[in-house]
């Protein structure tokens, strides 16, 4: 009996600590005061205002650098990603085993660590910091993530099915458009809108890859406006916006997930 | 051998394949007749698979030269091939439906749209689904699927049809329909077809001509009745149908003695008194009460009902176990004579007398062959490092349960039962081959310890 009021309880109060914040947040952004915390009536004004663009032009700015940024590094790293794992998935098992681990280790590798390597990469070789740097850091912590989506369709197809597509007079190029990449097609759609999520949510290396140029996306904004004193009000709103855009997308990718094995068990 | 004609739609000359330093295929050559139906037959890992895939183009032959109508094809890539293969597992694109599954290799053909939807139909009326057009491939059964993946493979119109262990995945019923179909297919559509199983009775079932394989080598290449009745070889024999294989000795021509008894048979050509394996079929011994009729005599330990005949084990006053088949039944207990035609008796070469292995000289008393460095009771005086060829007979072989306790280490990889005791065929771990006979039972895939007796190993000096 005790049991059956403390375990639910005990999940409540978890879950509560963990998204009391982004609740305020979202709770607040439906006021207009400027201070957070003060509650002056539901209003939808820094929702419109946010979106006329007048109060803050840099800041819609930042929210479209971030989406370019989000979706070419997602491309490019699903591109990378996918090559790269119908690669490791022909290596031999123990070089497949050394690559794999290789793969893992940026994932696991501190933020802070990748942003001043990145950055001192782009310095020593000479590259202009800007959009380019932004991307490519980003491609490079996104690829892994789509490695790691695309190996398992690899592993559940048919090995034979690319020398079937061969066999019935297929160039090896369009065996790989035509069999191989609608195969791994769900892999790589997965492998996209993680890399996306990854991208937009990133700040340590978005900040040590910018540049000093005025190039600003999100959370560089927001960090930059932190620290000016006082955060614009208009930000609650976007944090909801953004919040809620992710939420999408992560259940997007578990109901895909949940499909899948769904289809798979029938 | 078959005879190389310009009827042979494939070639394959001296072909070698080896995957890093493992050898998988060693000289091949077979030549392979416009229509004819060829079963690659063999225990999983003689290679076949390998060969299989050389023809389609799927792997680059090591050595040697394969032709397939009238051009060297050795290094062209598969798509350029005018063969087709069934695939083990199908491999159907799980995300095209029937109808564009078959469609697949016409369409790269740039073939009209129309004439595509009629072959498509026609295929698919040759193996009785028409109708099934729009289904999706998942949604088939296995049979269903086996049927699109060949529909699939004739469409293209090949000159040769590769089928790799088609029907391995389908359970007994199915698989004698789909033979069935198979042979009707090859029939009605007169294109070569190569078919690779590990399964003897469906290569004697649907084929003109068998090759049997074993560790990489071809071992016989016949007619199914040629294949069954002349096996060249015990392995040949042992695979291939129930059998009685002994150790014989050619007397002179058409004599051989075998199970203390002395038969006429047909076989010539050997030497006076050479060792030789003889092969009786179990349903080629006649089996009857009167013993004054008889070549030779036995009492039944065992008898089994099969259905069309009984099959029983009867064993000779000599200590030979021999499997008989008849349709008329004698009990267990009683004594029978028993009578076998001189053209029933097949006689073969053996392979090998004795193992022989290269070795050198370690001091007076050792040698050092295997991998492993063995005691021995005569080195004939021979200088140390000196290179020697080492024999040692089949019966002076030790087996051990407990792989420790012997001086190598090994797994039993072919058991061949000759009728008093089992001729072992033993795979180190530096993979060679150790013969050896006992009178124990040991299994296929048993991790043995061997060991040799010091006074049972002979040098013979290079």
């Amino acid at each position: 009996m005790i049991k059956k009021i403390l375990a639910p309880s005990y999940l409540g109060l978890l879950l509560v600590m963990l998204y009391a914040p982004i609740l305020i947040i979202i709770l607040f952004s439906f006021t207009e005061a400027k201070v957070l915390g003060n509650w002056t009536g539901f209003s939808l004004k820094l929702y419109a205002s946010l979106f006329e663009g007048g109060v803050t032009h840099s800041l819609s700015r930042a929210l479209w650098n971030t989406l370019i940024i989000g979706l070419t590094a997602a491309f490019l790293s699903t591109v990378l990603g996918t090559i790269a794992a119908i690669g490791i998935f022909n290596l031999q098992p123990r070089a497949q085993k050394a690559i794999k681990m290789v793969n893992v280790i940026p994932m696991l590798n501190p933020d802070i660590i990748t942003a001043i390597s990145l950055f001192l990469l782009f310095v020593s070789i000479g590259i202009s910091q800007g959009y380019t740097t932004v991307i490519l850091a980003h491609v490079t912590f996104c690829t892994p993530y789509v490695v790691l989506s695309v190996l398992p369709r690899l592993y559940r197809m048919n090995p034979s099915l690319y020398e079937a597509a061969l066999d019935l007079g297929a160039t090896p190029f369009l065996a790989l458009r035509k069999v191989m990449l609608p195969e791994l097609k769900p892999g790589m759609i997965s492998g996209f809108i993680l890399a996306f999520t990854l991208s937009i949510d990133d700040f340590v290396v978005t900040l040590f890859t910018i540049g000093n140029e005025g190039l600003e996306t999100i959370s560089t904004y927001i960090y930059a406006d932190a620290r000016k004193g006082g955060l614009t009000p208009e930000l609650r709103p976007l944090s909801a916006l953004i919040f809620i855009t992710v939420l999408v997308l992560l259940i997007i990718i578990n109901q895909r997930a949940v499909k899948k094995t769904n289809t798979k068990t029938i | 051998m078959q005879e190389k004609s310009d009827h042979s739609i494939i070639t394959v000359e001296h072909v070698s394949h080896a995957f890093g330093d493992k050898t998988v295929l060693q000289d091949i050559n077979l030549s392979i007749a416009k229509g004819e139906f060829v079963t690659i037959l063999g225990p999983s890992g003689c290679g076949k698979t390998t060969l299989m895939r050389l023809i389609g183009g799927f792997l680059k032959a090591s050595e040697g030269k394969i032709t397939i109508a009238g051009s060297d094809m050795t290094l062209t890539p598969p798509h350029l091939r005018p063969v087709n293969t069934v695939f083990q597992r199908y491999a159907l694109f799980p995300h095209l439906n029937v109808y564009h599954n078959i469609a697949f290799g016409l369409k790269l053909k740039k073939i009209p749209e129309d004439e595509i939807r009629k072959r498509v139909q026609q295929v698919l009326k040759i193996v009785t689904m028409t109708d099934y057009e729009e289904r999706d491939v998942d949604t088939l059964s296995g049979g269903q699927q086996q049927r699109v993946a060949i529909a699939r493979a004739i469409v293209n119109e090949p000159e040769v049809l590769l089928l790799d262990e088609p029907l391995a995945a389908l359970d007994l019923k199915m698989r004698k329909d789909m033979q069935m179909e198979i042979k009707a297919m090859h029939k009605k559509l007169g294109i070569s077809f190569i078919y690779v199983t590990h399964d003897q009775e469906e290569a004697l079932t649907l084929s003109d001509t068998v090759v049997v394989m074993r560790e990489g080598v071809i071992q016989q290449i016949g007619t199914p009745a040629q294949i069954y009745n002349e096996p060249i070889n015990s392995f040949v024999a042992d695979f291939i149908g129930e059998s009685n294989i002994l150790n014989g000795t050619m007397i002179e021509d058409c004599l051989v003695e075998f199970a203390g008894h002395r038969f006429e048979c047909v076989d010539k050509g050997f030497g006076a008194n050479e060792p030789v394996d003889v092969v009786i079929r179990p349903e080629d011994i006649y089996v009857f009460e009167k013993l004054d009729a008889a070549q030779f005599s036995g009492q039944i330990t065992s008898s089994i009902f099969k259905g069309v005949h009984y099959e029983m084990m009867v064993t000779t006053p000599e200590g030979f176990e021999i499997m008989v088949q008849d349709y008329n039944c004698f009990e267990a207990g009683e004594t029978v004579g028993m009578r076998v035609k001189p053209s029933d008796i097949q006689v073969m070469k053996k392979e090998r007398l004795c193992n022989t292995f290269m070795g050198t000289i370690v001091d007076e008393s050792h040698v050092r062959f295997l991998g492993n460095t063995f005691e021995c009771s005569d080195t004939l005086g021979l200088e140390n490092g000196t290179e020697v060829k080492v024999k040692v007979d089949f019966r002076n072989i030790v087996l051990y349960d407990n792989e420790e306790e012997g001086m190598l280490r090994g797994v039993v990889s072919f058991i061949l039962y000759k009728g008093d005791h089992y001729h072992l065929t033993v795979l180190t771990e530096e993979n060679e081959d150790i013969f050896l006979d006992t009178h124990d039972i040991w299994d296929d895939g048993d991790r043995v310890g061997v060991s040799i007796l010091p006074e049972s190993i002979q040098i013979e000096n290079e």
